[in-house]
């Protein structure tokens, strides 16, 4: 039995997995959800915030991230909105320009937010630690216009922002290096408060500056986005898919122990 | 419209996920799909959002006069341009030129900020929450959290000490460090896996219910 076990089909491993998840995606379950730390800092942070102050929101991520990150991303615009705080919405990474300003006129359509007075999308210019830099000094010198061409001196809610002295908060989205770009180049050159919310496979890296304050506050992947969305009392994909992965998580713990006591009782009867 | 994007990417998703029986045409055929996708998007993009706006707009003004300023950008694109010159066998050596500008103005800008954001701020997060602990603002959880993190930092930083054989009390110190390091990446390793399984969830979600309400 064991033997077999060791030697099996990892297409069948394929079919567990695939069935642990259409299973309660079919039948959902609402499993309880506890919110760390590091997602209630940057909620608090975001509610704390004057009516009318500007947030900027960085896109920097491409549709292979859109799981994790796009549920955290509409659960922070909706906040932002509700709580009448402005967003910029810009990309260091050229696949996030589709994302970021469809996801801001999806939520904005939802909210009633109006672009231009409640947000803008700039869009994407390519250089990163160029782009960081350049918003310190003049945001127009390096976006001379929104992400559809309109100049900037002609949108209202950009007549009294130059650059991150009028911005409270950046949040990065990001499935890559650049939260440490604007880490290095914005917080440590401009001051700018950064938060970030990341995919599962950068979170570890993120831990350092968030115990050093360097991060106000940190989304970690889809867990994060279903905390996020509890804490705004908001239900939507994050916290349907963190309850199904919880499932998949089983799944995977269980094939790891048996797989480990079959490798172990074999090596046994070798010797 | 929107009902035939649905399929081509519902059609699209079964074709990666094939590979999983075995490899496959459907599966090669979303593969290369998808890579000159995003080499022409990305090319696209990065013309209209970054080369009209910041090179050639202000080049034009001031060429017809509208805006002489725009006539400074004629010394990064000569620079870049110079990157061209590669493919000339008798003028390739002045790849140089940009090459060194890019390194030099690169290193100035990176060298401090990031030896401030991830050495210095680094050392201040490991030892000040000791000055918290002297004056009794901590509570027995952190403290031992603060040591904890000196403990790993210091074994940690020993494995990777080569200038010394590492034999004796050093030795157990770097297997302390190996032991911190595993821990690390076992935590990387479950937060990767819960990022993977979220792909494929959102997959799912979008076959069960945006791709099968257009059939159902």
């Amino acid at each position: 039995m064991l033997e077999k076990l060791m030697d099996i089909d990892r297409r069948i491993i394929f079919i567990l997995v695939v069935l642990a998840v259409i299973i309660p995606t079919l039948l959902p379950i609402n499993l309880p959800i506890s919110v760390s730390a590091p997602t209630r800092q940057l909620h608090d942070y975001i509610n704390a915030l004057p009516a009318g102050s500007t947030i900027m929101l960085a896109f920097d991520y491409g549709p292979a991230s859109l799981a994790e990150l796009n549920p955290m991303a509409k659960a922070l615009l909706k906040q932002c909105f509700d709580k009448d705080v402005r967003v910029i919405g810009i990309t260091l990474a050229p696949e996030g320009t589709a994302m970021g300003s469809t996801l801001i006129q999806e939520i904005a359509d939802e909210t009633g937010a109006i672009d231009g007075e409640d947000y803008v999308f700039l869009g994407y210019r390519p250089g990163e630690e160029l782009v960081i830099l350049g918003m310190g000094s003049d945001i127009a010198s390096v976006f001379e216009t929104d992400y559809n061409g309109k100049p900037l001196a002609d949108i209202p809610m950009m007549t009294n922002v130059t650059n991150y002295d009028q911005i409270s908060l950046l949040i990065d989205l990001a499935s890559g290096s650049s939260t440490e770009i604007w880490i290095t180049y914005a917080n440590v050159r401009y001051n700018l408060q950064i938060a970030a919310g990341v995919t599962g496979v950068i979170i570890s890296q993120m831990y350092p500056y968030l115990q050093t304050g360097q991060l106000i506050g940190l989304i970690s992947g889809i867990a994060g986005a279903a905390e996020y969305e509890t804490l705004l009392d908001a239900p939507a994909k994050g916290i349907l898919w963190i309850n199904i992965e919880s499932f998949v998580h089983l799944l995977i713990a269980g094939l790891v122990v048996i797989g480990n006591i079959a490798f172990f009782v074999q090596r046994r009867k070798e010797e | 419209m929107e009902v035939f994007g649905i399929w081509v990417a519902a059609f699209l998703t079964l074709c990666i996920y094939s590979f999983l029986y075995r490899d496959n045409p459907f599966y090669r055929f979303a593969e290369y799909l998808f890579v000159g996708v995003s080499v022409g998007y990305v090319f696209v993009l990065t013309t209209h959002q970054g080369f009209i706006p910041l090179a050639w707009k202000p080049f034009w003004a001031a060429i017809t006069g509208e805006s002489l300023i725009g006539l400074i950008k004629l010394i990064p694109i000569c620079i870049g341009l110079l990157f061209f010159t590669r493919f000339s066998t008798q003028h390739q050596w002045l790849v140089r030129y940009p090459i060194a500008i890019l390194i030099g103005a690169g290193s100035g800008l990176a060298i401090p900020n990031v030896l401030r954001a991830n050495i210095f701020e680094q050392t201040r997060g490991t030892i000040e929450p000791f000055a918290a602990i002297h004056a009794g603002t901590l509570s027995a959880g952190e403290i031992f959290g603060a040591i904890l993190m000196v403990i790993g930092v210091v074994c940690t930083l020993t494995y990777f000490f080569f200038s010394i054989e590492h034999r004796g009390p050093i030795k157990w110190v770097s297997k302390v460090g190996i032991a911190f390091l595993m821990i690390g990446f076992g935590s990387a390793f479950g937060n990767t896996v819960m990022g993977r399984v979220a792909l494929l969830i959102q997959r799912v979600d979008f076959l069960l219910n945006d791709w099968g309400g257009t059939i159902f």
